[in-house]
């Protein structure tokens, strides 16, 4: 077996070892209830992490995302209540002002040769702050397409509910792996997080790339502040603190490298789901602290970071070998 | 002629790089191009490449004008390049690294059955049977290497350029690559060598250039050539007017340090070596023979494999710097601007850093100190600066290495490594370097010194080590250690080794 996709295999062994023994435990975990609600629960989650992948796997970081999911909300509440558009035409402008968002910022880190995270440190002070501008107090969604979005599910069998942003986190995914895994656009996302200059030299246009990864981040999180938002019913500027670092947490969970080019789309989803299983387990349990939640998700992080140094150290072992036969 | 150069001039502040220069490659033909550092080989190629723009002469690529701006562009024009360090993408898998920027696709996605078809076809033409699907980095260098010149082949098709692609190969390895590149002469590629290794040069080229000092020396037949013309053009003097020189012979020296058996897979084989008290060791030879590397795991910045160091007190510590520091060794690199000088720091940080480093940070020098200790070496090294305050980067190399030497000498070191130490500084520094090195080894202390310049060695040396091909091959001393031993030395094969022995 290739070192290419074991953190893929062991995520996904690490996955359902949890599932099974909190199975074991509580029978019910197993149901199309809970899957539903782990799908629901952590759409926004999920989105904003498809962006921050693709973002790692370029060798960088978004820092601002959190923020931009509160933005979002509290704009389109905002917007919402002061003015007559329609949800879909809110949507639309948000979408389009947070990809915009993005590409500036990927612009300034790949003109001024700036480190991201300062970029998108700065981002996330900008984005929270406009948030805090529109209103400082959690303004409520009435508006009735909202309550049809909200009441828009497939009902399992097993009385399990398939949510709207359940299943647009599960397409994000499947667009996420689509262009990360089958473009030329991701192929060059790779390639950046490889090696910047070797990547110049084979012909990316490193300023291009750069530019559209943070936009596709900052696209994503504009997605998954209409979610959060759907999911609340409401926008807050307090809203979603430090979920730049959940998604980031999930992205190497889920068997990315943090410092880029290696990793799986599919991975991330991994990541997150299982990191929803755990708070799922926590509600199960009943007795547990919430912050079990972030004392296991440290442990698991810490775990996969060993690991993939691990991984690297075997493979040069490895090629040492190899040149040993030769 | 496929690609034809005439009077190429390419100007850096300071200093012509390439100075008139003119090259022809023909179709099918391997054509080498030789040089020690500074020579203007990676200029020249850098011109052609599109990473420098040339500030004169022409570039016929057959018989049209080109002035690539970038590498794609080169590229595109037709001229591929394939450096020393493998430059493909470890992270990705052979098929993708084969097919970069030109995947097959349908429905505008990649069509990846399609992709990994036309990159094992790429492979098989060269006799390489892998799975495309692996990763890249998950390959020998050899194979890495091979691939690499397999894409510049397929993206170019005219000019390959090599830039050193054999120097982290061992010698079946090199045979793996040279087949390769045999077939793509037959193919009909012209191509370019530049190598260190004058077997391989002689083995795999029709044609040999040499630079020196950014003008071309020669070019002819490979096989009109042998080693000691092609290193007296190389190293810029003709075997025949050997002069003679004083050396000073000042008889055996106390022994002082002992290396026994040193050495390092792949890095340079096991040698011996021993030191006396103020004696002044040269290490000759060309560039990669392993001069470099033999400093590196004396003073430790390497680790030696095999092999142990012992003082008249018993056995000493190599395996790193900070020990080698605590044994009172000291090393000045080849490199300044990297590895000796920290650029923004003024003249007497600069001097006094090894100083404080080995004290410790927490007990600063007094500034006093500090300031007495630089405005001695000023003086004492003549270094021509404004006052000790200044920035080291703005003083000229060879200032900023009489500051580098004061720094190792503030520490008052036993056994000193002076790696190239006159390199890229005008001749009124290089002889005050010279004698310095004469004034220190009269104090006592011991010296290993490596340089290009056989004059300048044989005139600082008690004693000269030539190396060759990562190995030690000889040692001369008195009458022997003269400018045409030497060279005969560094060109001969291994048979005249033993004679010469």
């Amino acid at each position: 077996m290739s070192t290419r996709a074991l953190p893929l295999y062991i995520t996904i062994g690490i996955f359902l070892l949890a599932y099974l023994l909190c199975w074991i435990q509580f029978p019910n975990m197993l149901s199309t209830r809970v899957i539903g609600n782990l799908l629901t629960d952590n759409a926004y989650l999920g989105i904003v992490a498809v962006g921050m992948t693709m973002v790692i796997l370029s060798g960088g970081i978004d820092l601002s995302v959190g923020a931009v999911i509160a933005f979002s909300g509290v704009f389109i509440a905002v917007l919402l209540r002061d003015t007559g558009l329609h949800p879909l035409i809110v949507f639309t402008l948000l979408l389009m002002l947070t990809t915009a968002f993005g590409a500036a910022m990927g612009f300034l880190i790949d003109r001024l040769a700036m480190p991201a995270f300062i970029v998108t440190l700065a981002g996330m002070f900008l984005a929270r702050g406009a948030a805090y501008m529109l209103s400082i107090e959690s303004v409520p969604i009435t508006h009735p397409f909202y309550q049809t979005l909200q009441g828009a599910y497939y009902l399992m069998p097993g009385k399990g509910r398939l949510t709207l942003i359940g299943v647009l986190m599960v397409l994000t995914f499947v667009a996420g792996m689509i262009v990360a895994h089958r473009t030329r656009f991701g192929t060059s996302v790779y390639a950046l997080g490889g090696g910047e200059t070797t990547a110049r030299l084979m012909g990316v246009r490193q300023g291009r790339t750069t530019i559209m990864v943070y936009a596709f981040s900052g696209l994503m999180a504009g997605m998954a502040g209409i979610v959060f938002s759907i999911y609340t019913g409401s926008g807050y500027s307090l809203a979603t603190v430090g979920t730049e670092l959940t998604a980031i947490a999930a992205v190497v969970i889920g068997g990315t490298l943090l410092t880029g080019g290696a990793g799986y789309m599919f991975g991330t989803l991994i990541g997150v789901l299982t990191m929803g299983l755990i708070q799922t387990y926590i509600v199960f349990d009943g007795t547990l602290s919430s912050w079990w939640t972030k004392i296991v998700i440290g442990i698991l992080l810490l775990a996969f970071i060993l690991l993939q140094k691990g991984l690297l150290r075997l493979s040069q072992m490895r090629m040492a070998q190899q040149r040993g036969q030769a | 002629m496929l690609l034809s150069i005439r009077s190429l001039n390419k100007m850096f502040p300071g200093t012509r790089a390439l100075d008139g220069v003119d090259f022809d490659l023909q179709a099918g033909e391997v054509h080498a191009l030789l040089g020690e550092n500074g020579a203007g080989k990676s200029t020249l190629i850098k011109c052609l490449t599109g990473a420098y723009r040339r500030d004169g002469g022409t570039v016929l690529l057959e018989g049209t004008e080109i002035a690539p701006q970038s590498t794609v562009q080169a590229q595109d024009l037709g001229i591929g390049t394939v450096y020393q360090e493998v430059n493909l993408l470890p992270n990705l898998t052979v098929a993708q690294n084969l097919m970069f920027g030109r995947e097959p696709r349908r429905f505008g996605l990649i069509d990846n059955r399609a992709m990994r078809a036309q990159a094992r076809r790429m492979l098989q033409a060269y006799g390489l049977d892998l799975n495309v699907d692996r990763n890249l980095g998950s390959y020998s260098v050899a194979i890495q290497q091979i691939i690499a010149i397999a894409r510049a082949a397929a993206l170019s098709g005219k000019v390959l350029i090599l830039d050193e692609p054999t120097a982290s190969l061992d010698a079946q390895e090199v045979q793996l690559v040279f087949d390769v590149v045999r077939g793509l002469r037959e193919r009909g590629l012209g191509i370019i060598f530049v190598s260190h290794f004058l077997d391989q040069v002689f083995d795999l080229t029709d044609r040999v250039t040499v630079l020196r000092n950014g003008r071309k020396i020669v070019t002819e037949n490979t096989r009109d050539l042998n080693r000691v013309s092609l290193i007296g053009h190389m190293l810029g003097r003709e075997l025949e007017d050997a002069t003679s020189h004083d050396t000073i012979n000042r008889g055996p020296r106390p022994p002082m340090l002992r290396f026994e058996g040193i050495g390092s897979r792949g890095v340079i084989a096991p040698f011996d070596l021993a030191v006396g008290q103020g004696e002044v060791v040269g290490l000759a030879g060309l560039l990669g023979s392993g001069r470099t590397e033999t400093a590196e795991l004396l003073f430790g910045l390497r680790n030696a494999a095999t092999g142990s160091a012992r003082d008249q007190s018993g056995k000493i510590d190599i395996s790193n710097p900070r020990a080698g520091i605590r044994n009172g060794f000291g090393f000045a690199p080849e490199d300044r601007k990297t590895d000796g000088i920290v650029a923004d720091l003024s003249i007497r940080e600069n001097i006094t850093l090894g100083l404080q480093a080995r004290r410790g940070w927490a007990r600063p020098i007094p500034r006093d100190q500090q300031n007495r200790l630089a405005d001695d070496y000023i003086k004492r090294l003549d270094i021509r600066t404004t006052g000790r305050e200044k920035r080291i980067g703005e003083l000229s190399g060879g200032n900023q290495q009489k500051v580098v030497l004061a720094r190792w000498l503030a520490m008052n070191p036993r056994f000193l490594i002076l790696d190239e130490p006159t390199r890229g500084i005008d001749v009124g520094a290089h002889a005050e370097i010279v004698r310095l090195i004469h004034e220190l080894t009269d104090q006592g202390m011991s010296l290993l010194v490596i340089s290009s310049e056989i004059d300048e060695l044989i005139a600082v040396s008690d004693r000269v080590i030539v190396l060759r091909d990562r190995r030690h091959v000889a040692e001369l001393t008195g009458d022997l250690m003269n400018p045409d031993q030497i060279m005969k030395a560094i060109a001969a094969t291994d048979a005249q080794t033993k004679e010469l022995a």
